[in-house]
């Protein structure tokens, strides 16, 4: 038993293909795990494998999958952590989903999440905040905690979860795992709630790179239901890489230096991780983002807008919560969203609203394109440079439930080093480069669009040669 | 033109433009693939995508853009080679994902004119829900339940707004006609009024003749026929005139014509004035209208209706005013070509009988369905232009084609009402009986004054029951008075 839990899922695949491994017994070790867990990263737990499971010949085996909550799953709560969906049922499956299913990955549950993916602790979600494994007093990250915490704590083997400005990466650092943030446009978004389009990606939470390549190469594709989902360029492999020759690093002094308030158990993690780079034979030297530092603000004016549009169909007229007025519309729409939406979710809508207004809509919104367009071309000219640009995935190590809770902004500086990549639609991955406390630290990576094959073989170079541990949380 | 009198003396000239959705007849919906529908059950043609379930994203369906590129086209517009899709946000029922997808301020198409009125803009965008509010009142406020189907909800449509060229109601009737020709020739709707395939909305103002500045305008919602938007639109420029004799400011506001009562009322509801903070679509791309795209709709153009009565005036010699009859009124030329293709001969000639024909089987029937076959009306025009029977004789066998159908030859032969002509003993006799009837007139005729000869030729044309053909019957009067 505790042997199927220590096999990363990629070599829990190949036992299943081999004939080694019975993958109803790798369900139902993970299943009853799940079931038992105690961190509240399920919202939602299968009751058992599904029938006609023969994975003999599938890519992914039959290891199961934890899925955020915000993925449609037909007949299955899908709630995107929020009262105002409780108890959900959509009647189709997200793209995504259905294809992980397809090549051998079925559904173990769904994971707790920040309502509606607006969130960097999971704190703000609508049915209680998940518990970092490697520390119960502490948060998972988020908004995708519920995913991470499950990969992490060995109640799942992997976990897919989306990234909008950092939500895979932040609580992959924090911890202690891999969380890819894809290319927009190489995953569908076909079944994911909304939170902002144009920024939203699926992606994987794992063990370690392999678990994120092979899951990932599942994901891919052009989807008839996405208009703004593409064909992924090239075949993606598992990564082989053994070293960084020739890998030019790029270091952002923008998000590096003391702007982003990194502390220094991460600030001395991320160094020690540039150093097993350099040995690992890569150049290593600053470069310019200089309209980095206003990516949070962009990011904020941008997300909420296209949130405020994207959330309004909530309004208990044909699914989910519904709080009768007093027999009129208006009172309806009010009451069922005031009573539905968390304090977090109706900030976002309000300022998202309020840039979208006649009247301000260039100042805010309007600007902040501008700025997108901007941070996109400092990209664009660093990787002219540079193969990757390298930060901290996070400022901080996992902080204490209810830390930053009262302070909205000091919240929103989680995402200072994750929301630049989004903004620019490109790939970033989040890997485990130590501990700082006895609590992970994360070490990102990114790259031009389409770039995940490099960016996952440098990731895996790197992680072998940080050697991370992460068993003592699957404890 | 309907301005009307004043009492401080100035004459005010009525400044109109249109907006028009137009239901496209596509085979599915604007942005996922459920059918389109019309009078089905309830909630049959519906899926995540046009429920707005949560995260559901939308398509956009290549045909509408097909009949969006062909209307710009036929429209002379400039389309645009990347255009976008906005979100226009407001909550209502009706409006499942709280914003409609439409077209802002870069729309497929731009300029163009249809007639003698400019066009400002064509864009794509989807039609809401539809609302049947359950109570006495029929309208949301006071209902018991309101129900939502949501079949129509996603339906293509193309939002046409004009330039303010139209200047009566009357205008603004014909012009709308000729539109919703024009958009029929060109197969991309069904253009029912009745049934909300095309929609019309009317901005209204006045002011003072001659004046360059427009006068604040009025919107008038949904004028859902022809009749009405010609009778909103005049009551809705006779409120203003009012208004302004008064010493009053016209307040800009959107209205609602009862066409029952024929009240105009303030519209207190979603219409009103809202901002609905418009931001590009972040689910679909771009729309790109490439060089291959704008070749399939060109190449799918029918002749249009303005091009059609150019065409008639230009090469058959009609008169303007028939020019525009069958040039307009597609199902009119139509039948008008096939008559032609009968009997060509004389275009003119078989032009003006198709007034006739309308009038008697109602003017806004298609003459196709009624029992006069364009043969059998080439023929009877035939027929007058040979003399074999007078135009008088002529308009009774119409009436009779109308009522039972049948060939004209056959009717005129049945009926004995073949033209009496010159050689005709018949005629000659009448002729006789008429000058000896009344002596007077004949003196008179044969002292120069021609003009004595009515009585004559009225006694004739009486008696013969108009199978005499009053230029015959003159000519042969006149010889005899002169002869004698």
């Amino acid at each position: 038993m505790t042997e199927i839990l220590e096999l990363t899922a990629a070599a829990a695949a190949e036992r299943v293909r081999a004939g080694e491994l019975d993958p109803a017994e790798l369900f139902d070790a993970y299943r009853e795990r799940a079931a038992a867990e105690e961190l509240n990263a399920f919202t939602w737990v299968a009751d058992g494998p599904p029938a006609n499971g023969d994975y003999s010949s599938a890519p992914l085996g039959g290891v199961p999958l934890a899925v955020k909550d915000l993925f449609c799953t037909e007949g299955v709560p899908s709630q995107a952590g929020s009262k105002i969906l409780e108890g959900y049922r959509p009647p189709y499956t997200a793209t995504v989903v259905r294809k992980l299913a397809q090549a051998g990955a079925p559904l173990l549950g769904k994971t707790n999440q920040d309502e509606f993916a607006m969130g960097s602790s999971n704190e703000n979600s609508g049915f209680g905040p998940v518990l970092n494994p490697w520390d119960r007093t502490r948060v998972p990250g988020g908004s995708s905690g519920g995913s991470a915490a499950a990969v992490a704590a060995g109640l799942a083997p992997w976990a897919i979860g989306t990234d909008t400005g950092g939500s895979i990466r932040q609580p992959a650092a924090l911890c202690g795992i891999v969380g890819l943030k894809p290319t927009y446009g190489a995953c569908s978004r076909y079944g994911m709630i909304a939170f902002a389009s144009s920024l939203d990606q699926a992606g994987p939470l794992t063990r370690d790179v392999t678990d994120a390549a092979l899951l990932f190469s599942r994901m891919v594709g052009r989807d008839h239901c996405d208009s703004t989902s593409l064909e992924f360029p090239g075949e993606l492999t598992l990564p082989k890489a053994q070293d960084l020759k020739g890998i030019r690093l790029g270091v952002p002094e923008e998000l590096t230096g003391d702007t982003g308030g990194v502390e220094p158990g991460v600030r001395e993690s991320f160094e020690a991780t540039l150093k097993l780079a350099e040995g690992l034979g890569a150049t290593i030297e600053p470069c310019q983002l200089p309209h980095a530092p206003h990516a949070l603000s962009a990011y904020y004016l941008i997300a909420p807008a296209e949130a405020s549009a994207n959330l309004a169909r909530f309004d208990g007229v044909r699914y989910g919560l519904r709080v009768d007025g007093d027999k009129d519309l208006l009172t309806m729409y009010a009451h069922t969203r005031a009573a539905g939406f968390g304090p977090e979710v109706k900030r976002r809508i309000m300022l998202g609203t309020y840039a979208l207004s006649s009247g301000y809509y260039d100042a805010y919104y309007g600007t902040a394109q501008k700025v997108r367009t901007k941070i996109s071309e400092d990209f664009r000219a660093a990787f002219e440079r540079f193969d990757f640009v390298v930060t901290p995935t996070s400022p901080w190590t996992a902080f204490e439930l209810g830390a930053k809770t009262d302070d909205p902004l000091a919240m929103y500086l989680n995402d200072f080093c994750t929301v630049p990549m989004p903004l620019a639609g490109i790939p970033a991955i989040s890997i485990p480069s130590g501990l700082s406390d006895d609590l992970p630290v994360g070490f990102q990576l990114a790259g031009p669009a389409f770039s995940e094959q490099r960016l996952l073989d440098a990731a895996y170079a790197l992680e072998r040669a940080i050697g991370f541990d992460g068993s003592s949380a699957r404890r | 033109m309907t301005s009307g009198p004043t009492v401080a003396g100035v004459e005010y000239e009525p400044v109109i433009g249109l907006e028009i959705h137009v239901q496209l007849k596509t085979v599915t919906k604007m942005f996922c693939g459920c059918e389109l529908s019309f009078g089905d059950e309830p909630n049959s043609h519906c899926c995540a995508v046009c429920l707005g379930l949560p995260g559901a994203l939308p398509v956009v369906n290549e045909r509408a853009i097909h009949f969006g590129l062909m209307i710009g086209l036929a429209f002379g517009c400039e389309i645009a080679d990347r255009s976008l899709f906005h979100r226009k946000n407001y909550f209502y029922p009706d409006s499942p994902k709280g914003y409609q997808i439409s077209q802002y301020d870069v729309p497929l198409c731009l300029g163009g004119q249809v007639g003698d009125v400019r066009i400002h803009r064509v864009h794509l965008e989807e039609d809401a829900a539809k609302l049947n509010h359950i109570g006495a009142s029929g309208r949301i406020h006071g209902a018991d339940r309101s129900w939502v189907d949501f079949n129509r909800c996603g339906t293509p449509l193309v939002e046409i707004v004009t330039e303010p060229d139209l200047r009566s109601s009357e205008h603004a009737r014909d012009w709308l006609r000729l539109l919703r020709s024009t958009l029929r020739v060109l197969g991309v709707s069904d253009v029912n009024m009745e049934e909300g395939s095309l929609r019309c909305d009317a901005n209204v103002s006045v002011r003072p003749a001659g004046s360059a500045d427009y006068g604040t305008k009025t919107e008038l919602k949904n004028m859902n026929s022809f009749r009405f938007l010609e009778r909103g639109v005049r009551a809705e420029i006779d409120r203003q005139i009012g208004i302004l004799n008064a010493g009053e400011a016209v307040v800009q506001e959107t209205l609602h014509f009862d066409p029952t009562s024929g009240n105009i009322t303030a519209l207190r509801s979603k219409e009103e004035a809202h901002d609905y903070r418009y931001f590009p679509e972040p689910d679909l791309v771009p729309l790109l209208a490439t060089e291959t795209m704008i070749a399939a709709a060109r190449a799918d153009l029918p002749e249009l209706p303005a091009d059609r009565a150019q065409r008639f005036e230009r090469d058959l010699g009609l008169s303007a005013e028939s020019a525009r009859l069958l040039g307009f009124r597609t199902e009119l030329g139509d039948y008008f070509e096939r008559a032609l293709a009968a009997d060509g001969d004389d275009p003119v000639a078989l032009a003006n009988w198709i007034p006739p024909l309308i009038e008697r089987i109602g003017s806004d029937q298609d003459p196709a369905d009624s029992k006069v076959s364009p043969e059998s009306l080439a023929t009877l025009a035939a027929m007058v232009g040979a003399k074999e029977v007078s135009r008088d004789a002529a308009r009774d066998v119409l009436t009779k084609m109308v009522e039972d159908g049948g060939d004209p030859r056959e009717i005129v032969a049945r009926e004995g009402l073949g033209a009496l002509s010159g050689e005709d003993d018949g005629l000659a006799a009448l002729v006789d009986a008429a000058i000896a009837s009344d002596p007077d007139a004949a003196e008179q005729v044969r002292d120069g004054n021609r003009r004595a000869i009515g009585p004559l030729v009225g006694y004739v044309m009486r008696e013969s029951k108009g199978r005499a053909d009053g230029g015959e019957v003159t000519r042969l009067l006149m010889e005899r008075l002169q002869a004698s």
